[in-house]
């Protein structure tokens, strides 16, 4: 539900960017997203249409990236991957782990066209 | 500053920085920009500056999240009768419609502000802080914000609070953390209300509520209260009071607290507002 709120962000976000590059043209915009960051991928992409139009990036190609959950266990070490609702070690079982991603929302890159058309 | 200082470069996104530098020209007036940013920044920065209005006054500020009817007002109304004084408090009310609920806090005596979200699921922190230029935050020790009822949106918006509270009521079931993990996952304390119903609604397993917990790495204690039967609400009290106290301890050490998980927005700008860089470790252990 709050994907719109993010997803307006998002533009102004890139519209900043684009008015800093002096981009006439947003070609694409590359979002990072973990699942444990409360944001579904899809709902984004559905708001999205909704927050660009109008913009320079009104005709921009959204690409979300998936960022797998990953937790480093306090207990031994191990790196391993987990799931949202189980961040256990999956070398060792302990519940004592701390986020090592995962739970990214990140605007990961820009491309935009500047310059004058021809 | 966070932004190209690289302070935000994780595991998961050191890639994107690596060859090329921050900006490549990939063809004739094409550029492809690597950005880095949390996507709610322009949240995150407001959150930040509102943490600074508390802590400027000495107050600590409590984000108490739960589904809709889970309790949270009748939990404010019983803490404010229970203090008696003790602390001055002021609450934030945050709802799609009305002004019930702060109606209900102001019959007991407290100053409090109504949020009407009209259809926004969640608080945010620009929201709140137009609520704060509507109160006298002076002679302040606790803000209560009372978050829109909702296990999923709120979880995502750093509102500037220094600690977040969740409610989950025993009617609600026992699985919710396993359901809703970036909520629970944010607690730093788990309020078990109406648990005068337990006998009754006995398929409801406090322990399983909390191995659920522990599931999602939180140490955070979990508190049964009631306040109806007024149980629990001693060692709620004995919770706010701790909290207050170190928070005053950090400030004269010229320090802040930010919830012990936050959206990955505000640990990429822990170091603009002179706080720590990195989330306090609670204060309090469970056992």
């Amino acid at each position: 539900m709050h994907e719109l709120s993010v997803c307006q962000a998002l533009i102004r976000e890139v519209e900043a960017l684009a008015r800093e590059h002096e981009a006439r043209l947003v070609e694409q915009i590359v979002v990072r997203l973990g699942p444990l960051s409360g944001v579904e991928a899809h709902l984004l992409q559905q708001a999205y249409p909704l927050a660009c139009a109008g913009t320079v990036a009104e005709s921009a190609e959204l690409v979300v990236e998936a960022v797998p959950i990953r937790v480093e266990c306090k207990s031994c070490g191990a790196e391993t991957e987990a799931k949202a609702n189980r961040l256990l070690c999956g070398e060792c079982g302990d519940w004592r782990t701390r986020l090592v991603g995962g739970d990214e929302m990140v605007l990961a890159s820009v491309s935009m066209m500047t310059g004058t058309e021809h | 500053m966070c932004d190209t200082c690289g302070c935000n470069v994780t595991h998961g996104n050191a890639h994107l920085v690596q060859a090329g530098g921050k900006l490549e020209k990939t063809e004739q007036g094409r550029e492809s920009l690597t950005v880095l940013k949390n996507l709610l920044s322009e949240n995150d920065h407001q959150a930040g500056h509102n943490r600074e209005h508390f802590d400027r006054r000495g107050i600590l500020a409590v984000n108490l999240m739960s589904s809709p009817g889970a309790g949270k007002t009748a939990l404010l109304e019983s803490t404010i009768d229970a203090l008696n004084g003790e602390y001055k408090v002021a609450v934030i009310e945050g709802d799609l419609e009305t002004e019930n609920d702060a109606e209900r806090i102001r019959k007991r005596g407290v100053e409090a502000i109504q949020i009407s979200t009209g259809s926004a699921c969640h608080l945010d922190a620009h929201m709140v802080h137009d609520a704060l230029h509507h109160m006298d935050l002076n002679g302040l020790d606790i803000v209560f914000i009372e978050n829109v009822g909702n296990l999923v949106c709120p979880a995502s918006f750093d509102l500037g609070q220094h600690r977040n509270i969740t409610l989950l009521s025993v009617p609600e079931g026992d699985d919710k953390p396993a359901k809703y993990p970036v909520m629970f996952r944010a607690a730093d304390l788990v309020l078990l209300t109406k648990a005068d119903l337990l006998p009754v609604l006995d398929d409801f397993q406090p322990q399983r509520a909390e191995r659920y917990l522990r599931e999602l790495a939180n140490d955070a204690p979990v508190l049964h209260t009631s306040v109806r039967s007024g149980a629990g609400v001693e060692q709620w009290l004995a919770w706010l009071g701790t909290e207050l106290t170190a928070q005053r301890q950090r400030l004269a050490q010229g320090e802040t607290a930010r919830p012990a998980v936050q959206p990955e927005g505000a640990t990429l700008h822990a170091g603009e507002h002179g706080g720590h860089h990195h989330p306090h470790h609670h204060l309090h252990h469970h056992d």
